[in-house]
């Protein structure tokens, strides 16, 4: 078995030329695994055909998560473990509790939600990226084709990602 | 990008940049030795944090004592400075939270600058937090921790306790939000390393970062979530920090404007903050390019109406004071414009409610110099604010044998001496060791608004090896 990936990577160096190429070259049946480019480009994943992020989601259970514990906390500390009158007021003072409860929200859909991004995008300290050129963080826009997973020919591929503004078209095996 | 700009906008990145120059216009600064006029800076704001560190020191060794509060004033410059750090630190989030959901694009030269600011306010905020209990060592008992006594717990009813988890919330939040934002510039900076050193520094911190477009889409998603939370959250803050005073029963506190006069007053010595720091960076990086005058003129223009609420709130707590027929308020007010804290008041509202109105003045809102010293005036006056708020209204106890008056000793001073040296050795290590701008960001919105972009040159020129 061969244990070497074999990419071809195109190199483009504008957004809107980039975003157009992933349709083009997709149209003429050529599977792309990922783009990189130095900044979002609206609508380039879901051109390339990435399912749509569930981040939002995410966030929004530790949102819950996070004003569930508040208020646990709250409720148990001032109502069951030590109930005290301050004030005059119910054990149970609600509107009291909601600057807390909000805080509470808050830090965890932010914490929960950062987390999330980091492990689904693997992502941690130190990390050695898998760079296909170093110029995708600066200046130019990197589409990337696993050779592995086409069967069109290198030539073929090539032609298509020149056709379509490529201005170089380079291989790379990792 | 399919960005609609309308052509009536100014252009944000001036003198004809392209993406790489933007890499290159940044990276710069972080790549290159430290120039002479930053080491000296950073020496200065080195010694002066010694200074304060010593003051603060001593202020931990002995107790509170050493500060000029007496029976009736007691509260005083700690509380005054940390309510105006904390408002300070308002700005960053706002620019990069609210401006982002309502799409200014103007912001995304200034955000990077702006959010390590507000981390950096905060934390002097904080300092003062922990110096005013008298037992700093013991600050962890605000915390609902499982203990000894009991467990006795923190009173959830207090706004005290609002504000503990309020500031440590926001602080934690923005440090987030800013490091989420610094990932994709840490990647451009490891990418172009040279030294062994800052290859294993920023690729550490850049967390493995590619810029797929995958990760970009979560990016953007994440950022605007983290946007639309800390915009409630930012404003809660302070919100919470003037419950602090509102929900006492102290004439000139106890009043219900507290909560949107104490917010719109925080934007307004945030953003004037910021202008200050701004002006600075451009000249002492040269990126006048970047931070252009469309950016000055906008943060003016959001300095003055801010500043217009906070005169609005002054003119409504007087009549109020008046309307309400409570004696002690009226006393209250009368005597913070005319009794023996005039000039405070005064100067409060002539550095707050008269200098930013200035800014109706196109000639003055563009002017550089002008704008400077405004931006500096604004916060001499927000100082003041707090200071009229919290020490007149103690003053004058209401019986007249406790009457008093507050004067600063040198660990006053020192204190808040300190809070500025820790400031500017944070925000000239910031401004050394990472991007001052964001450069992912204002990349993206460059063709929208960069003046004489190459692809406009591109398109007309024509270019072979592109066919469509």
């Amino acid at each position: 078995m061969n244990t070497t990936e074999k990419y071809l990577v195109g190199v483009y160096d504008d957004e809107d030329e980039v975003l157009h190429a992933v349709t083009e070259v997709k149209g003429k049946g050529v599977k792309i695994e990922e783009v990189y480019t130095p900044f979002p480009i609206h609508g380039l994943d879901t051109a390339i055909g990435h399912p749509r992020t569930r981040i939002p989601i995410a966030a929004f259970l530790f949102g819950l998560t996070g004003l569930t514990c508040a208020q646990f906390l709250i409720n148990y500390t001032m109502v069951f473990d030590w109930p005290m009158i301050i004030g005059g007021k119910d054990f149970f003072a609600l509107p009291d509790w909601i600057p807390v409860t909000f805080e509470g929200t808050v830090l965890f859909t932010a914490f929960g939600m950062v987390f999330t991004f980091f492990v689904s995008n693997s992502l941690w300290p130190g990390k050695t990226p898998k760079t296909f050129d170093l110029r995708s963080t600066d200046d130019k826009f990197i589409m990337t084709i696993n050779m592995g997973t086409n069967k069109k020919s290198e030539a073929e591929i090539e032609e298509i990602l020149k056709a379509s503004g490529a201005i170089e078209v380079n291989v790379k095996q990792f | 990008m399919s960005h609609v700009v309308s052509p009536i906008r100014e252009t944000l990145v001036g003198g004809g940049r392209s993406y790489h120059d933007v890499t290159q216009d940044i990276c710069k600064q972080v790549e290159g030795e430290p120039t002479k006029e930053w080491k000296i800076a950073f020496s200065v704001s080195c010694v002066i944090f010694a200074y304060g560190a010593y003051c603060l020191g001593y202020t931990w060794w002995q107790g509170i004592g050493v500060w000029g509060l007496n029976k009736t004033v007691g509260w005083a410059w700690d509380i005054t400075n940390f309510v105006w750090w904390v408002g300070i630190g308002h700005a960053g989030t706002l620019i990069s939270a609210v401006l982002l959901l309502f799409r200014q694009k103007w912001r995304t030269s200034i955000n990077r600058a702006a959010e390590a600011m507000t981390i950096f306010a905060v934390l002097c905020a904080a300092s003062f937090i922990l110096a005013h209990m008298g037992r700093p060592w013991l600050a962890h008992w605000a915390l609902p921790l499982p203990n000894t006594f009991g467990s006795i717990w923190v009173n959830f009813n207090s706004p005290l306790v609002w504000d503990v988890f309020a500031i440590s919330t926001y602080l934690s939040v923005s440090l987030v939000f800013w490091y989420l934002g610094l990932i994709p510039d840490l990647a451009t900076i490891r990418d172009r390393a040279q030294t062994k050193a800052s290859k294993f520094w920023y690729g550490l911190f850049s967390v493995g970062w590619t810029g797929s477009a995958k990760t970009w889409a979560r990016y953007e998603y994440v950022s605007l979530i983290l946007a639309g939370i800390s915009t409630p959250l930012v404003l809660s803050v302070h919100t919470i920090v003037s419950m602090d005073f509102a929900t006492s029963v102290i004439p000139g506190w106890h009043t219900t404007i507290f909560p949107p006069y104490f917010v719109a007053g925080a934007i307004f010595s945030g953003f004037a903050m910021v202008q200050t720091l701004l002006l600075i960076t451009r000249v002492a990086f040269k990126l006048e390019d970047y931070i252009t005058m469309e950016h000055i003129e906008m943060m003016n223009i959001i300095i003055t109406v801010t500043g217009s609420i906070v005169g609005i709130a002054y003119l409504t707590e007087f009549f109020i004071a008046w309307y309400s027929g409570v004696e002690y308020e009226s006393y209250c007010f009368i005597n913070r414009a005319f009794g023996p804290y005039w000039w405070a008041y005064w100067m409060m509202m002539t550095c707050n409610v008269i200098s930013p109105q200035l800014f109706w003045f196109k000639s003055i809102r563009t002017n550089i110099l002008i704008s400077f010293i405004l931006s500096v005036v604004v916060n001499v006056g927000m100082w003041f604010e707090r200071f009229v708020i919290i020490v007149s209204s103690l003053h004058r106890d209401y019986i007249p044998s406790s009457w008093a008056m507050f004067s600063p000793t040198m660990y006053d001073i020192g204190d808040y001496i300190f809070s500025f040296g820790l400031f500017f050795t944070l925000f000239f290590l910031f401004a050394k060791f990472l991007p001052v701008i964001n450069m992912a960001e204002v990349k993206a919105v460059m063709k929208g608004v960069s003046s004489n972009y190459p692809y406009k040159k591109k398109s007309e020129g024509g270019k072979e090896s592109v066919t469509h």
